[in-house]
C-alpha cells in the first residue's frame, strides 16, 4: 500500500541538450527557421572575422617573415585575397597610442601614474578591499602627485601638455572630468533643491543650459571663447581649456543624477536630522548626502561611461586622444588605407574600459538591492 | 529674544543676505568678463555685432537638399542650411532608431536563445564604443565604395558610389498641388474617423475598420486623383556626364554615415528602455488577458504596449534629445550641419566667435526645448488617468 513507485524520467526531448535546443531554438517552426538563418549567418561571419583579425593577420612580420615597416609590406596589400588585418601599424605606433609624444626618457612618469591610478581607484570601487581606509588617503592625494608627475615641476623636467596624447589624454580627461564634476555636481544638486529662490533658479538655469546644448559647442566655447573672457596674462593651454568645458558639462549631468538620489531620501530623514539640531550643512553632509550618493552611484558610473566615450570629441578641437592618434596614424602616407585596423584597435580599448565600467555598475545595482532589502527586513 | 539681538541667527535675514551676496558676486563676475572681453576683442581687432550675418559666405556647401545654396549667399543662409541639415538627420535618425530600438528590444525578450544573444552582443558593442568613432568608421567604409565611373547600378536609375547614392528626383508639375491637398485632407479625415469610431465603440461596442479605411483614404484616394488629373509628376534621372552625375537626387556619404551611426547607436539605448518597459508590465496582466481569450498579437498591442509606454516614453525623450545633440558630431565627417557650417566655417571666416556660438547654442536650446515640450504632451496623453 505504501509502495513508493519509481518516479518516471521526463521525456528525453525535454531535458538535457536536446531539450534545451528544443525549448530555446526550435520551439515553433518560425523559431526554427529564424534559428537556422541566424546560425547560417554566424557560420559565415565568425570564421571570417576570426581569420581576418587573428589567423590571417600580420602582427609584426608578414607572411614572408619580413618585419613590416610600411603598408606595401602588409600581407593584405601584397595578397588582397588571403591577407588579414595588418596589426603592424598598431605595433609600430603603440608608443603613441599609449603616451602620445611624451618624451621617451620621461615615460616612466606616465607609467608610474598609470600604476598609481590603479592603486587609487580600485580600493575606491570595492568597499571590502583590505586596508581600504589607508588606500583612500592615497586616493585623495593622488591627483596632486599625478599632476606634478605628468606635468613636471618639483625637480622634474616640465613636459608641455601639447606633447601628451593617446590613452594618456583620454584617461586624464576622463578621470579629471569625473573627479572634478563630482563635488561640483553635489553643490549644483543641493543648489537646485535649495529653499533660496535665487540660488535654486541659478543652478536650474545652469544645469538646463548645459544639458540642452551639445558637448561640442561647449568645447568650442572653451577653445574659442574662454581666452577672450580671461584677462591678459592668464594663459591656459589647450588641455586645460578643454578640461574646463568637460568638467562643466559633466557636473550638470552629475547634478541631475545626484538630485535623483536626493529625491529618493524620505522626508523623515531631513526632519529627524533637523530635530536633533543639525545645521543645514551638517544635515546634508552627515545624513542626507551619504545615503543619496550611495543609491545614485550606479547612475554616476553610467554618466561617467558617457563622459569617457565623449572624451573622443576633443579631436574636433585639435587634441590628440586615442582616436586622434589613430587618425594621425592613418594620415601618415606610409600607412595609408589601414583604417579598419586602427578603428578596430581604438574601439577595443574603449570597449574594455566602458564594458568594465558598465559591469561594475550592474554589480553595484545588485549589491545595493540586496543591501536595501536587508535594511527593510 | 536673541534673534532680535543677532541678525545672523534670523533665518529670514540670513536668506536675504546670502541671496543678495550671490547676485552681487554674479553681477560683478559678469561685469568683469564683459570688460575683459571688450578689451580683448578690441586688441585682436575682432568686429562685433550682427552685421556679418548679411555678408556673403564665400564658400560652398556640398549637401543642402532644401535650399539651393550658392557661395554668394549670406552667412544667415549658411545658418538656415545648417539648421535644416541638423533637423533632417535628427528627424530621420529618431524615426529609424525608434523602429530599430523597438525591434531589438522585443527581440531581446523573445524565446529564441540565439536571437537574444545576437541582439545582446549588438547592444553591448554599440553602446560601449564612442559614437564619434562609429561615425568615422561608417564614413571610411562609405568612401571606399567604387568610384563614380564604376558605381554600382540598380535598375539603371539608382547609382551607388563613393560620392553618395544617386536616385531619380521627382519633378512636380502643375496640378500636383491638388494631390498634395488630397493627401492632407485624407489625413485629417482619417483622424476624425478614428475619433468617431472610438466614441462609437465606447458607446455601442461596435467596431469600425479604422485602419483599412485610413489606408484607403490616404493612399488610394490621392493615387486615383493623381491618375485622373493625368500624372502631373515626372522624374529627373541621374546620368553620368564627365566625371560626375548630372541631374537626379543625391544622398551624400556624410549624411548616410551620420544617419547610420546615429541610428545604430541610439537604437541600442532605446532597445534597453523598451526592454525594461515591457518587463515592467507585470506577468499577471499578460495572464489575465490570455485568460480572457485575447489573441497573442492583441495582448501585445492592447495590454502590454500601452502600459509599457508609460515607462518607456520619458527615457525615450532623453534619447531623442541625445540623438539631436549628437548630430552635432557631423563636423567630424564634414556634414554641413549647424555646428560645422555656421559654428565652424562661418565662425572661422568672420572670427566672430561669440556671436556664432551664442546663435548655435541658442538654436540647440530651442530644438531641445521643443522636443521636450512635444514629448511631454505625448507623455501626458498616455499616462494612466486616475478617475
Amino acid at each position: 500500500m505504501n509502495d513508493i513507485t519509481e518516479s518516471r524520467k521526463p521525456p528525453v526531448a525535454t531535458t538535457g541538450i536536446l531539450g534545451w535546443l528544443r525549448m530555446n531554438l526550435f520551439s515553433t517552426w518560425v523559431n526554427s527557421l529564424i534559428s537556422l538563418f541566424v546560425l547560417y549567418i554566424l557560420f559565415q561571419f565568425i570564421p571570417w572575422i576570426l581569420n581576418w583579425t587573428i589567423f590571417a593577420a600580420d602582427f609584426k612580420y608578414n607572411f614572408n617573415g619580413e618585419e613590416i615597416v610600411n603598408r606595401e609590406m602588409c600581407s593584405r596589400v601584397l595578397d588582397p585575397e588571403n591577407g588579414g588585418a595588418c596589426w603592424a601599424i598598431i605595433y609600430v605606433r603603440f608608443y603613441q597610442f599609449m603616451y602620445g609624444f611624451y618624451p621617451r626618457e620621461e615615460v616612466w612618469r606616465v607609467n608610474l601614474s598609470y600604476i598609481m591610478l590603479a592603486v587609487a581607484v580600485v580600493p575606491l570601487l570595492f568597499d571590502n578591499f583590505p586596508f581600504r581606509k589607508h588606500f583612500l588617503k592615497f586616493t585623495y592625494i593622488f591627483p596632486v602627485i599625478a599632476f606634478f608627475l605628468l606635468n613636471g615641476g618639483l625637480g622634474l623636467e616640465s613636459v608641455s601638455t601639447n606633447k601628451w596624447g593617446g590613452l594618456l589624454v583620454t584617461l586624464v580627461l576622463g578621470c579629471t572630468g569625473i573627479a572634478l564634476a563630482f563635488p561640483l555636481g553635489i553643490i549644483l544638486a543641493l543648489g537646485r533643491r535649495s529653499n533660496l529662490p535665487v540660488i535654486s533658479m541659478m543652478c536650474t538655469l545652469f544645469i538646463e543650459f548645459i544639458r540642452g546644448v551639445p558637448l561640442i559647442t561647449l568645447l568650442f566655447f572653451g577653445m574659442v571663447m574662454l581666452p577672450l573672457f580671461l584677462p591678459e596674462g592668464i594663459d591656459m593651454d589647450g588641455l586645460a581649456r578643454v578640461l574646463v568645458a568637460v568638467t562643466l558639462f559633466q557636473s550638470a549631468y552629475m547634478a541631475e543624477v545626484i538630485r535623483g538620489g536626493l529625491q529618493a531620501i524620505p522626508q523623515g530623514q531631513y526632519e529627524a536630522a533637523r530635530s536633533i539640531g543639525l545645521s543645514y550643512w551638517q544635515m546634508n553632509l552627515k545624513v542626507v548626502l551619504p545615503q543619496a550618493i550611495r543609491i545614485s552611484i550606479p547612475s554616476i558610473v553610467n554618466t561617467s561611461i558617457g563622459l569617457f566615450k565623449d572624451t573622443t570629441l576633443v579631436i574636433i578641437v585639435g587634441l590628440l586622444d586615442l582616436l586622434g592618434i589613430g587618425r594621425g596614424a592613418l594620415a601618415d602616407t606610409t600607412w595609408l588605407g589601414l583604417a579598419y585596423e586602427v578603428y578596430f584597435f581604438v574601439s577595443l580599448v574603449f570597449f574594455i574600459f566602458t564594458f568594465a565600467m558598465s559591469r561594475y555598475s550592474l554589480y553595484l545595482e545588485k549589491k545595493l538591492k540586496t543591501g536595501i532589502n536587508m535594511g527593510a527586513d | 529674544m536673541r534673534s532680535n539681538l543677532n541678525f545672523f541667527s534670523d533665518e529670514k535675514f540670513r536668506s536675504i543676505f546670502f541671496q543678495t551676496l550671490v547676485i552681487g558676486l554674479f553681477a560683478l563676475g559678469i561685469y568683469f568678463v564683459v570688460q575683459t572681453t571688450g578689451y580683448n576683442l578690441e586688441k585682436r581687432n575682432i568686429a562685433t555685432g550682427w552685421r556679418f550675418l548679411s555678408d556673403p559666405a564665400g564658400f560652398d556647401i556640398s549637401f543642402s537638399p532644401f535650399i539651393n545654396f550658392k557661395s554668394t549667399d549670406t552667412h544667415l543662409d549658411v545658418y538656415f542650411v545648417g539648421v535644416l541639415n541638423t533637423l533632417l538627420v535628427s528627424f530621420c535618425g529618431c524615426i529609424a532608431a525608434t523602429i530599430l530600438g523597438f525591434l531589438v528590444g522585443i527581440i531581446r525578450l523573445s524565446s529564441n536563445w540565439l536571437l537574444v544573444r545576437v541582439a545582446y552582443i549588438y547592444v553591448e558593442f554599440t553602446r560601449n564604443v564612442p559614437l564619434l568613432l562609429q561615425i568615422i568608421l561608417w564614413y571610411s567604409i562609405l568612401i571606399q565604395l567604387p568610384r563614380v565611373k564604376q558605381s554600382l547600378e540598380f535598375l539603371d536609375i539608382f547609382f551607388i558610389s563613393n560620392r553618395g547614392i544617386y536616385s531619380p528626383r521627382p519633378v512636380f508639375e502643375t496640378g500636383f498641388s491638388y494631390v498634395f491637398i488630397a493627401i492632407i485632407l485624407a489625413f485629417i479625415s482619417s483622424f476624425i474617423i478614428r475619433r468617431w469610431a472610438k466614441k462609437r465603440q465606447d458607446e455601442t461596442g461596435k467596431q469600425f475598420p479604422v485602419l483599412s479605411s485610413a489606408f484607403g483614404l490616404i493612399i488610394i484616394l490621392p493615387l486615383l486623383l493623381f491618375f485622373i488629373i493625368g500624372s502631373p509628376m515626372s522624374f529627373d534621372y541621374p546620368a553620368l556626364k564627365g566625371f560626375n552625375f548630372k541631374g537626379g537626387m543625391v544622398i551624400r556619404p556624410e549624411f548616410i554615415a551620420m544617419f547610420l551611426a546615429l541610428t545604430i547607436y541610439t537604437a541600442a539605448f532605446i532597445s534597453e528602455t523598451v526592454r525594461s518597459g515591457i518587463l515592467s508590465v507585470t506577468k499577471g496582466q499578460r495572464e489575465a488577458s490570455a485568460s480572457l481569450g485575447l489573441k497573442k498579437s492583441w495582448i501585445m498591442r492592447l495590454i502590454i504596449i500601452p502600459q509599457a509606454l508609460r515607462v518607456i516614453v520619458p527615457p525615450l525623450t532623453s534619447q531623442y534629445l541625445n540623438l539631436t545633440k549628437n548630430s552635432s558630431l557631423g563636423i567630424a565627417v564634414g556634414y554641413a550641419d549647424l555646428v560645422h557650417g555656421f559654428g565652424g566655417i562661418s565662425l572661422n571666416q568672420t572670427g566672430q566667435a561669440i556671436e556664432c556660438m551664442v546663435i548655435v547654442m541658442a538654436t540647440y536650446l530651442t530644438i531641445s526645448l521643443t522636443i521636450s515640450v512635444f514629448m511631454n504632451i505625448y507623455n501626458r496623453s498616455i499616462q494612466f488617468k486616475e478617475k
